[in-house]
């Protein structure tokens, strides 16, 4: 190793400590600490902390309020991830063919995505109110009670989410149909493509690789969506709304077993570890081009 | 004819994504509306409009001090994240590093890391270090949670910069700060804005950690006091809807006048490898 080398790795370990430190502290200490409470019992009220094995774990096999948080948990992140790339591929087609008024679309697309979750929560309780909501109005005065009707919670939810998280997948669309090279659509018109063949074998081609990317990083989010639901229905009515994250929060903060939230806590990691896992390697093993 | 066609189009996708916003646009309406129409849908347009949620809101609820903290700790949460990342990053990106392929992966994985998964023990550890309840606790962990994001998208732009830059500098003398000062930041402009702005985001608009560690209007920030919005014996959907404006300000503000920063944010976040 010559002088200059060891300097400059000196100066890599000198500059990513602080950063080591930080994550090292209060990120994967509590990711190991968080195994180690879930192994126990812990009930701070009653005073009770003692070793427990997998018995948390082993519980969730015959915990039907388990099941049924896994059970939404899946139908909330296949439904809304579905519905956000429909929508987020039309959204970012449309913009692109637009002349003028970009900016403003984006402003108007960006506005959904950039807001608190909370307030997302706060606009949609207003909009399903059942009286004095707009949604009842615009379906001509029906008094559905949205966010009440155990069978209508969840679709509820999922157009709150899908509302608030479509632009993100439009704008990543959008910027990929950006950077698509012009002597492609070209030569695509010197051959003849109608605007169906070349929207099918360029325009959605060239969108592969990112819409990929962008259903990865929606997948992930949707597995642990939380404040949502927190916040519009409590996970309510009658539980129809409440994912893994929610059963797990109100476990720890609610009910206040620590032991048990942090195992559901796990399991939320686990999944979301095993599909991103699960999902670099089919990105890897495919053959989309981009 | 053919100009005039693609007009009306144009025209048609605005339109579309107006209707789109319009939840937004609903209640920024209602925020507006007076307290005895709320309730009386249709007509769609009130009468006449009122300050009154906003006075409501502004001189009788705990709204501006959550606005202060959540200023005090985006912005804190931004510089901190930022004092961590840029030398991070720039390690990342140039510098030999022992176990570097190992610290790229245990980035990248948590950046999907859940906050439920250690909310637990960093409630204890909160406790433990007396940080319930204060601005440093909830930029301590913003920070770490917004870190990685912060490392990847810095180390993609610093990528960016022409090494000859670097050398050039390094020849002349200049030491490590001398580096960033002079070269790596002033380079790095754009892409640090992008990034700030995302941190900013995150931090403006988290929920779950916030709700945890505060107790009281010393610390609770904006998310938290709408989710708590008292009503008395009914729910003052006006003051609520005034109260949503109020925390939807900022990332507003920043969506259309910085727009040009955000989306290269958010794409780099994206393709980089």
């Amino acid at each position: 190793m010559t002088r200059r080398e060891a300097a400059n790795r000196r100066r890599g370990i000198l500059l990513m400590a602080p950063t080591v430190l930080a994550l090292g502290t209060l990120t994967v200490y509590p990711g190991v600490w968080v195994v180690w409470l879930s192994l126990q019992h812990r009930h701070p009220i009653f005073g009770v902390s003692r070793f427990a094995g997998l018995d948390n774990y082993t519980f969730l096999a015959v915990d039907s309020r388990f099941s049924s948080a896994a059970v939404t948990t899946f139908v909330f992140t296949v439904t809304s991830v579905a519905l956000e790339v429909v929508l987020g591929v039309t959204a970012a087609l449309a913009i692109h063919a637009q002349q003028g008024g970009r900016r403003v679309a984006l402003s108007l697309l960006l506005l959904a995505w950039a807001m608190p979750a909370v307030v997302t929560a706060k606009l949609f309780e207003w909009l399903y109110h059942p009286t004095a909501g707009l949604l009842n109005v615009a379906l001509g005065g029906h008094a559905l009670n949205w966010l009440g009707d155990p069978r209508l919670a969840l679709p509820a939810v999922v157009l709150a989410d899908v509302w608030r998280t479509m632009p993100f997948v439009a704008v990543l669309c959008y910027a990929r149909l950006l950077a698509i090279p012009a002597e492609l659509y070209e030569a695509a018109q010197v051959d003849g493509a109608g605007r169906l063949a070349t929207l099918v074998r360029i325009t959605l081609p060239m969108l592969g690789r990112i819409l990929l990317v962008a259903i990865l990083f929606r997948t992930l989010d949707a597995l642990r969506a939380f404040d949502l639901m927190f916040v519009l229905t409590g996970g309510g009515p009658a539980g129809t709304t409440e994912t893994i994250t929610v059963y797990a929060y109100r476990a720890l903060f609610q009910t206040l077993q620590l032991g048990f939230g942090s195992a559901l806590g796990v399991v939320v990691f686990a999944l979301v570890m095993a599909v991103a896992w699960a999902y670099l390697r089919l990105l890897r093993t495919s053959t989309v081009t981009a | 004819m053919r100009r005039g066609a693609r007009t009306v189009a144009d025209a048609l996708v605005l339109a579309a994504l107006v209707s789109y916003a319009i939840p937004f646009f609903w209640q920024l309406l209602t925020s507006f509306k007076p307290e005895a129409e709320l309730l009386r849908v249709p007509p769609l347009l009130p009468n006449q409009l009122t300050l009154a949620h906003y006075r409501a809101v502004v001189e009788k609820s705990l709204m501006p001090q959550a606005l202060a903290n959540s200023f005090g700790i985006a912005t804190l949460t931004t510089l901190l994240a930022l004092a961590l990342g840029i030398p991070g990053a720039y390690a990342v990106a140039r510098l030999p590093l022992p176990g570097k392929r190992f610290l790229l992966l245990a980035i990248v994985a948590s950046t999907a890391f859940p906050q439920i998964a250690t909310v637990s023990p960093l409630y204890l550890l909160m406790r433990a270090l007396e940080l319930r309840d204060t601005w440093s606790g909830l930029v301590l962990v913003h920070t770490s949670f917004a870190l990685p994001l912060t490392i990847w998208l810095l180390a993609g732009f610093i990528r960016e910069i022409p090494i000859e830059a670097e050398e050039a500098a390094s020849v002349d003398g200049a030491g490590l700060p001398g580096l960033f000062r002079w070269v790596v930041i002033p380079l790095l402009a754009p892409g640090l804005a992008a990034t700030a702005l995302l941190t900013f985001l995150f931090s403006w608009n988290e929920f779950l950690f916030a709700y945890t560690f505060t107790v009281s209007e010393a610390s609770r920030t904006i998310p938290v006091a709408l989710a708590l919005f008292p009503g008395v014996f009914e729910v003052p959907w006006g003051d609520i809807a005034a109260a949503s404006m109020l925390a939807s300000l900022p990332p507003v503000l920043i969506v259309v006048g910085l727009q040009r920063f955000l989306v290269r944010g958010l794409v780099a976040g994206a393709v980089k490898e």
